[in-house]
């Protein structure tokens, strides 16, 4: 991943790449206005005197030089780049809004207080699946994100591969991507959506349609049976504790008002990108949720440490 | 006795008779009776400015301890509930309570002086402004300080804002608050809109306006059309909080973009008055330090007034990422484009004014001239957010806060400090330093760029806006580390203008009428000026009344000192709208407690919607409608009804 | 030296005070007439957004009634009529007629209202109902509350003429109270349009 993950002076797919020049191009716009302006106006102040050193009430007060003349120029030359933009706005405007005509993919997705739903359509309900706060995608085809508002606002967004797009309840919102390489990218929700809008991160996993291909039958999958007896008792703890928010698809944790868990370890991160992924992790986040992610709709769980341990070995087998 | 109906006003000289009988006339009540019932421009324009400073002094702690929460990655200096309710306090009150009041303060103040009157149109309306605006930023702090700010941001997006989602009295006590500062918005709107149209001086005639009149005319008349909008929001969503209506809630039919659409349709026009007026002052003031008038005087007027109105069609670019159809878009990004040009005529019409003239480098020069670049750089950072592709990667991000402080402190702090400097003397007859000033203006300009330059590159780096925190391995640190420094030398410079203000108040140099020799009315009059202003009214017979024998670009020149005399009450003159030719002359009213009494009842009948006391709502009514039958009484000296009876 | 001449204003014989319609007071109340029309013009904008992108079946009544509806517009009319005849007394000097007026004007008004009170108690849904119901008697509800405020003014006009403070001179304060009546009932006409007409022509339905 690079240095800094969110910046969009960089780009990594068409959307992305369409808008880039346009705001490198306003950029040198802007900086160039601004160094021009400085340069008159220190000139121009430079002549004055200090009042230090002058009455000012013994300057002379007349009206000279055409001043029309500068009002003229400055309009004249700023019609210039602003023309420009107005163009090339209508341009890349035509080329990013989209989204494509044939997506070779079509993504829900369902930003919630604080993490994204995911939802991969397929032609037949045995090819639909659910996951959460990562998103993959082949490489070099156009992707489809239809945003979903569940609860408030929030806004969709992965720097390197599309601009900001609302999802807002009542309506669908459009938004698409087409990653040029294989990566992984950062999102973030950009709209302000309570106390953890600063916890809501994504990820966009880049990856050629091969490997795709190969991660989505995964997913398909449901969780695999508990083959001991530590195991089954950690897959009864989350039937009966999680299973009240979370889905385990093959268990009987079947509600979604949090993310889907059945390829949990799957995921890099934990929690909209406030952990890394891991055994321990998880057992922290199961115990102190509400310490780690101050206000998460994750209550804290106090289970017993047998729990914990035997709910952790159960979880690690979600891959 | 039947009251005269026609006079022909006696034109004469100035003489210590005629100022001791002005002065018997407009004395107003002393001690505690006259502190609440004066209805005195200049005393209430100091109330406003006093005040609004204070919030801005208010805002500016809220914003330190934030920065001091961003100074590093992953800070635990504060919650997430407190930092939101931190930085939607800290918005809610640099542009609700502080920008708009301080350029309302001072053109309560100039605004008589500026064209020639003894008060504004309507002075008891006046006092009604400034005690609504001083109840409703109680009310509102009231909230904060009790736990219950705003915690949704400025603008207070829907659903989040809808009790669902946001149980606490936060929101009633936002909403509330909003709609009753409204009030007070649109009560001085109405003012200064009547005072500038009717009570110039004879021979002010429209073309011959200071442009600050042009700019808090054109706020405004804008103001008038659009504070409606943003209390009918607020209203809608407070009954959608405590009445069960629909207004914003799809599940019965309710649409979350009509708060977006009635918030932007105020929330742009409102960008734009707050800083037109602060143009205004730099229009104004560059010159007097420039020996020269202003560039372009009718441009510059033109283009406040269309900015203004391309300002009304330019709503949608803040809702450019909300999913609204390709071809909206277009003619939103073209008219937000289109927008700069009228800028740029301001830019280089007080460019041309310091290049061509013979600058005098004082305080308000410094902090008015490094305006022109603030205002550049606010400018262009909008213009880039005008274009809607790249606004969909820019928006809601740190560039935008960049952007939006660059256009609030450029366009409103520096020029508001700049005219302290310059009217400073004329409000109470002292000057006020000019070394610690250049020490002000320096770390002033220093913290703000320190803060604010590098906040673009953290927008461009990709930091979202409105986070209480941020990870280690985003390559945000030193940006935001910077910042937090520049913030506190900034804040630095602001407590040093305090030190200056307090120090000159006691022991600061007298000045004299008209210590910068600046060409306008109000420096025709002593510092501090007598309570009726004009001891006889002036006739103008050009834009710098002041200048007119050295600039001897006319035959005809300004009469102030013969003019009308107006010595027979407490009168001043009404002239028509556009020639300012005399109309009609003016009854003043008399210091009054009914503004202070309209107020309170206001006040108790909020505090009664907002506990839902309805006992309480009606006695507030009650006292409200009291205090306006009591103003309202057709008065015999006011010539509101027949002298006798038939 | 050259040739100065001082401009200075000799104005003859000015009005003191209001005379007539003649005083910065109708300015007062053209803003506040400004800023009212933008607030009933943005409820409007609710009504003509919302419905726009809802779904069909928004308006929950297709046919809006029109049988308290109509004829109560015409009433509100009327009192503007007997609003002006008001002002009219004043301006004849004929005091009965001024009463009259400005007592038949507040009756009508009256009636007004207690007719629109039995229109919302036969509406078959509420304020909580859906959006629509919410913006109906809310936009209503916000032209009861300026026709209950015009119903006070019309009353101080009533008891000031009794008192007989006004003169055709002396009369600004009832130019500007029936400017302000004539303005709730235009007003009226908007929000019936809206409400009453829009739904027939197929809006929102």
């Amino acid at each position: 991943m690079s240095a800094t993950p969110l910046s969009y002076l960089d780009s990594a797919g068409a959307r992305a790449d369409t808008i880039l020049p346009l705001t490198w191009f306003t950029i040198a716009v802007s900086v160039i206005v601004c160094v021009v302006i400085a340069i008159l106006l220190w000139i121009a102040v430079a002549r004055g005197t200090s009042s230090h050193d002058v009455d000012i009430r013994r300057v002379p007060v007349d009206r000279s030089g055409n001043g029309l003349r500068w009002i003229n120029i400055g309009l004249a030359i700023s019609a210039v780049p602003l023309l420009v933009t107005l163009v090339w706005t209508m341009v890349a405007l035509a080329h990013a809004a989209g989204p494509p005509s044939n997506p070779a993919l079509t993504i829900d997705v369902t930003p919630h207080q604080w993490w994204w739903g995911v939802r991969y359509n397929g032609k037949q309900p045995s090819d639909i699946f659910d996951t959460a706060n990562e998103i993959h995608i082949p490489t070099g085809v156009p992707v489809l994100v239809r945003l979903h508002g569940a609860d408030v606002i929030h806004s969709f967004w992965v720097p390197k591969l599309t601009g900001k797009t609302d999802a807002i309840p009542g309506q669908i919102n459009l938004s698409w991507m087409q990653a040029t390489a294989p990566g992984r990218y950062s999102g973030e929700c950009t709209e302000y959506c309570g106390a953890q809008h600063a916890h809501m991160g994504l990820e966009v996993v880049a990856e050629s349609p091969a490997d795709f291909e190969h991660w989505r039958a995964g997913q398909l999958e449901a969780a695999p049976a508990a083959t001991s007896a530590s195991l089954q008792h950690g897959q009864q703890v989350v039937e009966y504790r999680c299973g009240l928010c979370h889905q385990v698809r093959g268990t009987r944790a079947g509600a979604q008002s949090g993310p889907d868990l059945t390829h949990l370890m799957s995921r890099r991160t934990l929690a909209a990108g406030v952990l890394p992924n891991n055994a321990g992790t998880v057992a922290a986040w199961i115990q102190t949720a509400q310490e780690l992610k101050p206000g998460t709709l994750m209550p804290d769980q106090f289970l017993t440490s047998q729990e914990l341990l035997d709910v952790q070995a159960y979880l690690e087998t979600l891959k | 006795m039947r009251a005269v109906d026609f006079r022909t006003p006696t034109v004469g000289l100035d003489s210590v008779e005629h100022e001791a009988r002005l002065l018997r006339l407009w004395e107003g009540d002393s001690g505690l009776k006259g502190f609440f019932g004066t209805v005195d421009h200049k005393r209430i324009g100091i109330r406003y400015i006093v005040t609004a400073f204070a919030f801005l002094a208010l805002g500016g702690i809220e914003a330190l301890v934030m920065r001091w929460q961003l100074a590093r990655p992953n800070n635990t200096f504060l919650t997430p509930d407190q930092y939101n309710q931190l930085f939607s306090t800290h918005g809610m009150t640099m542009i609700f309570l502080y920008a708009g009041p301080i350029l309302s303060g001072f053109s309560n103040y100039v605004w008589p002086l500026l064209i020639g009157s003894r008060d504004m149109a309507f002075p008891r309306m006046n006092a009604l402004s400034y005690w609504v605006y001083l109840a409703a930023g109680i009310f509102l702090y009231v909230g904060f300080l009790t736990g219950n700010g705003p915690n949704d941001g400025w603008f207070n997006y829907v659903p989040y804002a809808s009790r669902d989602y946001n149980p606490g009295l936060n929101e009633d006590f936002y909403a509330l608050g909003m709609v009753f500062l409204g009030i007070s918005t649109t009560v001085g709107a109405a003012n200064f809109v009547v005072t500038a149209f009717r009570t110039r001086a004879p021979g002010m005639s429209i073309n011959r306006l200071p442009i600050m009149v042009w700019g808090t005319l054109t706020a405004s008349v804008a103001n008038l059309l659009v504070i409606p909008a943003v209390s009918l929001a607020f209203l809608l969503l407070w009954l959608d909080r405590q009445y069960g209506t629909h207004f914003f809630d799809t599940n019965a039919g309710g649409q979350p973009l009509l708060w977006q659409h009635l918030f932007w349709i105020f929330g742009h026009p409102w960008v734009y008055a707050i800083v037109l007026p602060a143009m205004g002052m730099v229009s104004d003031g560059l010159p007097v330090f420039c020996r020269r008038p202003l560039v372009g005087y009718s441009l510059v007027a033109l283009a406040t007034v269309a900015t203004m109105i391309f300002g009304f069609g330019v709503w949608v670019h803040h809702m450019f990422a909300t999913g609204l159809p390709t071809l909206g878009l277009s003619f939103f990004s073209g008219a937000s484009i289109a927008i700069v040009f009228p800028s740029a005529v301001a830019v280089f019409a007080w460019l041309a004014t310091i290049w061509l003239g013979r600058p005098v480098i004082t305080t308000a020069f410094m902090f008015f001239s490094s305006m022109i670049i603030l205002f550049v750089i606010g400018g262009v950072s909008g213009f880039m957010t005008a274009s809607v592709p790249v606004d969909w990667q820019l928006t809601d991000t740190y560039f935008v806060v960049a952007h939006l402080h660059y256009v609030l402190i450029g366009i409103n702090v520096f020029p508001v400090l700049g005219a302290t400097y310059f009217w400073f003397p004329k409000m109470t007859g002292r000057m006020l330093d000019e070394r610690l000033g250049r020490w002000n203006f320096w770390l002033t300009f220093i913290g703000f760029n320190l803060a604010f330059l590098p906040m673009h590159l953290t927008g461009l780096l990709g930091m979202p806006r409105r986070v209480y925190t941020y990870n280690s391995d985003m390559g945000w640190d030193t940006l935001n580390l910077i910042t937090t420094i520049g913030s506190f030398v900034l804040a630095l410079g602001i407590l040093l203008f305090v030190v200056n203000v307090l120090k000159s108040l006691r022991a600061g140099a007298p000045a004299t009428a008209n210590p910068w020799d600046a060409p306008t009315l109000e420096w025709s009059v002593p510092s501090p000026p007598p309570p009726y202003n004009f001891a006889v009214i002036p006739t103008v017979a050009s834009r710098h009344p002041l200048w007119e024998s050295r600039l001897k670009e006319d035959t005809v020149v300004s009469s102030l000192d013969r003019g009308l005399l107006l010595d027979e009450g407490k009168e001043t003159v009404g002239t028509t709208a556009l020639d300012a030719a005399p109309d009609m002359i003016l009854e003043m009213p008399e210091d009054t407690v009914a503004p202070l009494l309209l107020a309170a009842g206001l006040a108790i009948v909020f505090i009664g919607l907002l506990l839902k006391i309805w006992s309480v709502v009606i006695i507030g009514g009650l006292i409200t409608g009291l205090a306006i039958l009591s103003w309202m009484w057709p008065r015999r000296e006011l010539r509101e009804r027949e002298a006798t009876h038939a | 030296m050259r040739d100065v001449e001082v401009a200075l204003a000799t104005p003859q014989r000015l009005p003191v005070g209001p005379i007539g319609r003649r005083g910065i007071g109708l300015w007062g109340v053209g803003t506040l007439i400004a800023t009212e029309a933008a607030l009933f013009s943005y409820l409007l904008f609710c009504y003509y957004y919302t419905g726009a992108t809802a779904s069909s079946g928004w308006v929950l009544e297709a046919h809006p009634p029109l049988k308290l509806a109509g004829p109560n517009t015409v009433i509100l009319l009327l009192s503007s009529v007997f609003a002006w005849i008001g002002e009219r007394g004043v301006l004849d000097l004929r005091r009965n007629k001024a009463l009259f007026g400005f007592a038949m004007a507040f009756l009508l008004g009256a009636v007004f209202t207690l007719i629109q009170f039995f229109e919302w108690h036969a509406k078959p849904f509420q304020l909580g109902t859906s959006s629509y119901a919410s913006l109906y008697f809310v936009t209503t509800g916000f032209h009861i509350a300026h026709v209950l405020i015009g119903l006070l003014v019309l009353a101080a006009l009533f008891a000031w003429t009794a008192l007989d403070y006004f003169s055709p001179r002396r009369r600004l304060t009832v130019s500007a109270g029936v400017i302000y009546w004539h303005f709730v009932d235009i007003v009226w006409l908007f929000v019936f349009t809206t409400y009453y007409i829009t739904p027939l022509l197929g809006f929102g339905t």
